[in-house]
């Protein structure tokens, strides 16, 4: 290999500065291209995903099992971690603690200075997105370089990721040869001349652009799906094969892990192994798993280093309803059958979790458990019309809109019935709160919502009218039914318990 | 058998005719119906949006009003299913003991219309007549929470003369929601677009569900959009012809 010269980090954008989930939600649906994308990509995978399930008599039974597993794992997490850690140091591996992503980011960005190298290659990994640590390489004068095909695009792009297991699901093929064009040549080894946006072709130019990095880097990170207790075993399990080159050449492997990824043990695996593939790619299996136990003298990296990391694990984990959010294995199907993410997509979250497990799973890690949360976090929990489509999908079992309305909670009594979550709202929760706890209070403001009706409405419906606040929002795109001149309750006593039939 | 009839509050103001036409046929079907004028609303609103504390005294009052009641019959399925799944939840947080003992005892025998119809009084041939094309909205809470399955259907194909047409993506969110109807208006009217084009496809002129809540929405979006397709809450339908069952 030549010396490539110097390497210059790309710049890695951040999600830091999405306005409130609403507006960014009004953005992104203005985008034709993005929802036309979302919509194909979306239905296919979901209907795949359905035949691959359904081939499983026992799903139910596995679903069941996965969760309680996992919930074992949760109510003795110290045990589990201290098993892993003496498990893989005694396999010749090193673990470090970090508590939140400044202490990740250090450890790693010290490991690869120590390692004498100024860039990486990287395995698609969800929780170096949470901690930010491309970024926080690049200000170290670190090149982390993505080799999974859709985060490399992603990077290239200068762009942020919109989905769990494919990030670049808001691209076509066509918006992926520009990029390739663009771009490639800046983070390496330029796009073959005359590209075209077949997939095979844009594989191919992905293909020899990585190639030369696996051959280079002497360093590679990656995160983690599961690590086994027991025997101090890490995996990782991916479809393209890119992850395996990144875990097997380089010298030193420096792997970041949430802390709730660890398993009890080898046969925990089973059940996992069953869940994820066809709740994710509605594949069997995935065509690769990789697994290491520390390291091998003569086969594979020569140093290998966890890091564990909680990052709001733990606040998590107090929370007694929040806690099964901790479960997830990042398989992504419930995204796919949101039909709020279908046409958002995943950008407009805020946070490299979008979609259902990221309206729960990101307020909590950003500690809405223990402190009041910015007016981004706290619109998250309110991104879903609780439709229940993700609990049905969710290989785990997480109860997702039972955790939206917990979280909602958390919201409320944090910023106060007055205070920020809009006035209007909190005002009418109140007004409807009194009126609610009275009949007669009840039946009063049904007769003056029926005469106010009758002055504002045309044929029984209320058009357009620019009227403030929620009624504004509802009557900018829909008419709204006028309330009845005569409620039922005053229908029932006006004819005698309804014995009269009076219509 | 003694029932008392859960109006609902949304039913109460803005579709009192769903309240009388299942009030006409429940009495059609024999069964003696009552309407306790003490009740408002079960708190699904306050519960869904986070004011949690709002809705205790109205479990209280839901759970006293309806008490000593064989059972409680409501024409939405959306707040049977808040009564059955949450006012537990509601009375375990307030720490209350006599209020979940009480809410023990009458959040079961609360029934979505189309359960007590199917499950209790065992009918599904009701005797109504309704010569139209029909396509029916599963809504969410009635697919997902309640499981009423396809009871809805089964009423809906022993009507006289009605014809029960597909729906495109049928068991997609219409995009209702609740507040989230005004909270993230741009996105509720996405998917509400989406499903009224579903409808128009349908070839249907009445678009019925067994909640008026996702028919406010879709209707306000038929309505603004010039579409001359009705909305229906499925009791309506039931109880039209009049043919005694």
């Amino acid at each position: 290999m030549t010396d490539p010269g110097p390497v210059r980090p790309l710049p890695a954008p951040s999600f830091r500065g999405t306005p409130p989930f609403p507006e960014a939600a009004r953005r992104a649906l203005a985008d034709d291209q993005l929802r036309t994308n979302l919509r194909r990509a979306t239905m296919t995978i979901r209907t795949k995903r359905q035949r691959a399930v359904d081939e499983r008599a026992d799903w139910e039974a596995l679903r069941v099992a996965g969760a309680a597993i996992k919930d074992d794992v949760l109510a003795r997490l110290p045990e589990l971690l201290v098993e892993l850690e003496s498990n893989v140091t005694a396999a010749g591996g090193v673990v470090h603690w970090a508590r939140d992503a400044a202490e990740a980011n250090r450890i790693v960005a010290d490991l690869v200075r120590a390692a004498g190298a100024s860039e990486v290659v990287k395995v698609k990994s969800m929780v170096t997105q949470e901690i930010e640590l491309n970024d926080a390489l690049a200000r170290a004068g670190i090149a982390a370089w993505e080799t999974d095909l859709a985060e490399l695009i992603v990077q290239l792009g200068d762009d942020l990721p919109s989905h769990i297991l494919v990030p670049a699901i808001h691209r076509n093929r066509s918006e992926i040869r520009d990029i390739f064009r663009r771009a490639m040549g800046g983070a390496g080894r330029p796009a073959p001349a005359g590209l075209s946006d077949e997939p095979r072709a844009l594989a191919e130019a992905a293909r020899l652009h990585l190639r030369e990095k696996f051959l280079r880097a002497r360093v590679a990170i990656s995160g983690a799906n599961f690590a086994v207790a027991e025997t101090g075993t890490v995996m990782v399990v991916e479809s393209e094969g890119n992850g395996r080159m990144c875990l097997t050449l380089p010298e030193v492997l420096i792997t970041v892990m949430g802390i709730e990824k660890v398993v009890p043990a080898w046969r925990d695996l089973e059940v996992f192994l069953q869940l994820l593939p066809r709740s994710s790619t509605a594949e069997r299996m995935n065509p690769y798993t990789s697994m290491w136990t520390g390291v091998t003298p003569g086969d594979g990296p020569r140093a290998f280093h966890l890091v564990l990391l909680d990052n709001g694990r733990t606040d998590t984990l107090s929370d007694r309803t929040g806690r099964q959010a901790l479960r997830c294995i990042k398989c992504s199907a419930c995204l796919n059958v949101c039909p709020v993410y279908e046409r958002t997509g995943g950008r407009a979250y805020g946070s490299p979790y979008p979609g259902p497990i990221g309206a729960i799973l990101t307020p909590q890690l950003r500690g809405i458990a223990r402190h009041p949360v910015d007016a981004q976090t706290a619109s998250l929990p309110y991104a879903s019309s609780l439709c229940g489509a993700c609990f049905d999908v969710c290989p785990v079992r997480i109860d997702i809109p039972e955790v939206l309305i917990h979280l909602r909670g958390q919201v409320v009594r944090q910023h106060g019935w007055r205070a920020r979550i809009g006035s209007d709202e909190a005002l009418l929760m109140a007004g409807l709160g009194a009126t609610f706890r009275s009949p007669r209070r009840l039946a009063a403001a049904e007769r003056g919502a029926g005469l106010a009706g009758r002055l504002i409405a045309r044929g029984g419906r209320i058009g357009r009218w620019p009227a403030p606040g929620m009624l504004g929002r509802w009557l900018r795109f829909r008419d709204l039914r006028a309330p009845a001149r005569r409620s039922f309750r005053a229908w029932w006593r006006s004819t005698g318990s309804g014995e009269g039939q009076g219509q | 058998m003694r029932v008392a009839l859960f109006i609902t509050c949304f039913n109460d103001l803005l579709f009192p005719e769903v309240g009388r036409a299942t009030v006409r046929l429940l009495r059609r079907l024999g069964v003696d119906v009552a309407f306790p004028e003490e009740q408002t609303c079960c708190g699904q609103m306050h519960f869904n949006t986070g004011y949690r504390d709002a809705c205790v005294p109205l479990v209280e009052r839901f759970t006293r009003t309806f008490a000593g009641f064989d059972g409680v019959v409501t024409p939405s399925a959306s707040c049977a299913a808040m009564v059955r799944g949450h006012h537990p939840v509601v009375a375990a947080e307030a720490g209350d003991a006599g209020l979940e003992r009480a809410v023990g005892e009458v959040a079961p025998r609360v029934h979505e219309l189309t359960e007590f119809l199917v499950d209790v009084l065992g009918v599904e041939d009701v005797g109504a007549e309704f010569p139209e094309r029909v396509a029916y909205h599963p809504t969410c809470h009635s697919l997902r929470l309640l499981r009423v399955g396809d009871r809805p259907q089964r009423l809906l194909r022993a009507v006289r003369g009605l014809e029960l047409v597909d729906l495109a993506g049928a068991d997609e969110c219409c995009g209702f929601g609740g507040t989230f109807a005004v909270k993230n208006a741009d996105t509720s009217v996405a998917m509400g677009g989406d499903k009224i084009d579903a409808v128009r496809a349908s070839g249907a002129s009445i678009l019925t569900s067994a909640d008026t809540s996702c028919l406010l929405h879709l209707g306000g979006l038929l309505s603004r959009a010039r579409t001359p397709v009705r909305t229906m809450h499925l009791v309506e339908i039931l109880a039209s012809g009049g043919a005694p069952a």
